[in-house]
């Protein structure tokens, strides 16, 4: 089915080519930091985690996330996100795939990076996080392909990707449940050390994977003529809504919580974030205008998803579903993980700012992922219009 | 698809598996009838100290009740005494240690520094304190815990935990995700951001020790090293016998720094952490 993906008109060759330009800059920042070392990016003894892991734990939402489309189409029997159900499942791969990438650039030494499996270590959640991403990625190759291709042939699936169908489900919670442990269970990180973490990571996940989908079939079907369907759409956003209601829900908890119980070490973390945290005479703050961000743009965008009339109009729904998309990887790909360094374990603070270098690295694995993604969609709506032909 | 082609497909999937299986059963037969050469060889260290050959074995292990317990008093009151004494403890472990030096806080890189009370202790009220406290730094290094939650992080068991206690690395086997600083409570941890060797002396290296290489962690290693040649830490040798620091087997009843613990109120950083630090102080 790849020949689908080597046909396309201009536009299909300009947006990769675009995409391919950002690749080879990052390619080539990749290759210096290889030579060089961590030491080329911002990251530091006190915030040892950078943009790399950020942004990795909020794909790894996003790859959750497909599992809303096929849940209820094969769980509940869903007829209308039948034609739809593929773009979670390859939203998903391009996902896992950019999660895999952003892991590798982090790493110090990439090349034994297979140490995790020479030397399986089951007390580490590093270990089941590598296990369930690659399961997870594994399923949803078999599942994708292996329904695109009965449809192309207009059979019925067989009855064995079924199996594979089903514990994809589970698989997709499973995936954002063990990269919320790599967090949620650490002693001596108060931000992080909160039981609603994951689920706090699944909604928001919920939220972010489903308003992209909504975003890319707003795409879609301006570009390539694929409509993903008003039902499916208005259900789509239904979810979305709600996931989005639940992950707020869930971040008041946790500030109830904080400044109800008046623990210091619980309050820090969210101070720094949304005010500023003051140590020796200066208040340290620059994570607070992605914090407001986040507030303010998925505010506009749960507006924008809420009210019928710009619910109802392509233009409008596109826009705010990337507001909130942006929102929620402002809480999750920035603030979570590299406020959770602040902070520090004694209580001073270092504040973190990303490099050139690796900015561009990380714009590079984001844009390999769309690379991917536009290929792998430009493959299933080739199928779609073939079949209606 | 015919029946062949089905049989075919089997075997490979079957053999694919087993294959995957194969190095984990593999590297524990290795390790369970070599562990000394295997561990040995891979942390590169000479020698070997106490309970370096189950190093292995030990890496799940809980709080040890028999055998050696190594552990470490510091008396912070001596260090105001003798005020030059820190930063002489400081220096001669990273010139052992052969640890980087780089001015870039960013990079830094450090076994065992200075800090203030505050920083060290932030469980401790702060409000009216003394003020020896309020102007005096104080010694901190890897605690060694019993329950160490870098090696529960840590997926390669490229830091584990010795049975005398020591919490090692072996750094050709750390793959540098630096889980392991994400999870210790104290901060023990460095990661070498760069080429260490570009913030040494090169003329001045301890050639008893090795450097490490740039993308993976280091930390205190309670001179394990050193326990293995018979000698005690070399910040403990640097204190002489000014009495600022006690090292000895805490499992020992009979031991100078069983004697210590006993005739002194001492104190542990984050002891609500569970982690069992085997590193005490008087204040």
């Amino acid at each position: 089915m790849f020949e689908k993906a080597l046909k396309g008109n201009n536009y299909y060759w300009m947006w990769l080519a675009f995409l391919g330009a950002f690749m080879a800059i990052g390619a080539i920042c990749y290759v210096r930091q290889y030579l060089y070392g961590l030491g080329l990016t911002g990251m530091s003894r006190d915030v040892s985690w950078g943009l790399y892991i950020s942004n990795f734990t909020f794909l790894v939402g996003v790859a959750a996330g497909g599992v809303m489309l096929v849940l209820p189409y094969y769980i509940h029997n869903y007829k209308a996100f039948g034609k739809i159900t593929i773009l979670g499942e390859f939203l998903a791969i391009a996902s896992i795939l950019m999660c895999l990438m952003f892991i590798v650039a982090d790493l110090g030494q990439p090349l034994r990076m297979l140490n995790v499996v020479f030397h399986p270590t089951p007390n580490s959640m590093l270990f089941w996080d590598m296990i369930v991403l690659n399961g997870y990625l594994l399923l949803n190759i078999i599942c994708g392909w292996v329904i695109l291709t009965a449809e192309r042939k207009q059979v019925k699936p067989p009855k064995w990707v079924y199996f594979f169908v089903y514990i994809s489900i589970p698989f997709a919670i499973s995936i954002h449940t063990v990269t919320a442990m790599l967090y949620c269970g650490l002693p001596g990180r108060h931000f992080w050390l909160s039981a609603i973490i994951a689920p706090r990571f699944l909604a928001s996940a919920f939220a972010a994977g489903p308003a992209l989908i909504l975003l890319i079939s707003r795409i879609l079907k301006k570009v390539a003529n694929f409509d993903a369907g008003r039902e499916a759409t208005d259900k789509m956003v239904t979810i979305v809504i709600y996931a989005a209601i639940i992950n707020a829900f869930f971040l008041m908890l946790e500030f109830f919580v904080g400044f109800y119980s008046d623990i210091p070490g619980h309050k820090h973390t969210l101070l720094y974030l949304f005010t500023g945290l003051e140590h020796g005479g200066h208040v340290y703050n620059n994570l607070v205008p992605f914090s407001w961000g986040f507030v303010v743009l998925s505010t506009i965008g749960f507006a924008l998803l809420c009210i019928p009339y710009t619910r109802r109009n392509d233009l409008w729904l596109a826009v705010g579903s990337a507001s909130l998309f942006v929102g929620l990887w402002l809480d999750k790909g920035i603030g979570f993980v590299l406020g959770g360094f602040v902070p520090n374990p004694l209580e001073e603070i270092t504040e973190y700012y990303p490099t050139l270098n690796e900015i561009m690295i990380t714009i590079a694995v984001w844009a390999t992922g769309f690379f991917i993604l536009t290929i792998l969609y430009k493959i299933a709506v080739g199928v779609e219009h073939e079949v209606e032909a | 698809m015919d029946k062949k082609r089905r049989e075919f497909l089997k075997i490979v999937g079957i053999s694919t598996l087993a294959g995957l299986g194969a190095p984990a059963v593999f590297d524990r037969l290795v390790s369970g009838s070599h562990p000394v050469q295997a561990r040995a060889s891979a942390t590169g260290a000479q020698g070997g100290a106490g309970g370096q050959q189950a190093a292995a074995a030990g890496h799940s292990q809980a709080a040890a009740g028999t055998g050696k317990r190594y552990g470490m008093v510091i008396d912070v009151r001596k260090f105001k005494q003798y005020p030059d004494l820190a930063r002489e403890c400081v220096r001669v472990c990273h010139a052992v240690h052969n640890v980087p030096h780089f001015p870039d806080r960013k990079e830094e890189i450090k076994w065992i520094w200075q800090t203030p009370y505050t920083s060290a202790f932030t469980e401790h009220s702060h409000y009216y304190r003394d003020e020896d406290l309020e102007q005096n730094q104080v010694l901190v290094l890897c605690n060694h815990c019993d329950n160490p939650p870098c090696v529960r992080v840590c997926p390669t068991k490229a830091t584990f935990r010795n049975e005398d206690g020591i919490v090692e690395m072996d750094y050709h086997r750390c793959i540098g995700c630096r889980f392991c600083m994400a999870g210790c409570p104290y901060g023990a941890r460095s990661f070498n951001w760069r080429d260490p060797r570009q913030g040494l002396d090169m003329n001045n290296l301890n050639r008893q020790f090795p450097t490490r290489m740039r993308g993976v962690v280091e930390k205190c290693n309670f001179c394990v090293e050193r326990l293995g040649r018979g000698q005690i830490p070399a910040c403990v040798e640097a204190t002489g016998n000014t009495g600022a620091m006690y090292f000895g087997d805490l499992n020992d009843p009979d031991s100078e720094i069983r004697r210590v613990l006993k005739e002194n109120f001492t104190i542990q950083r984050k002891p609500s952490l569970g982690t069992l630090p085997s590193v005490f102080f008087i204040i």
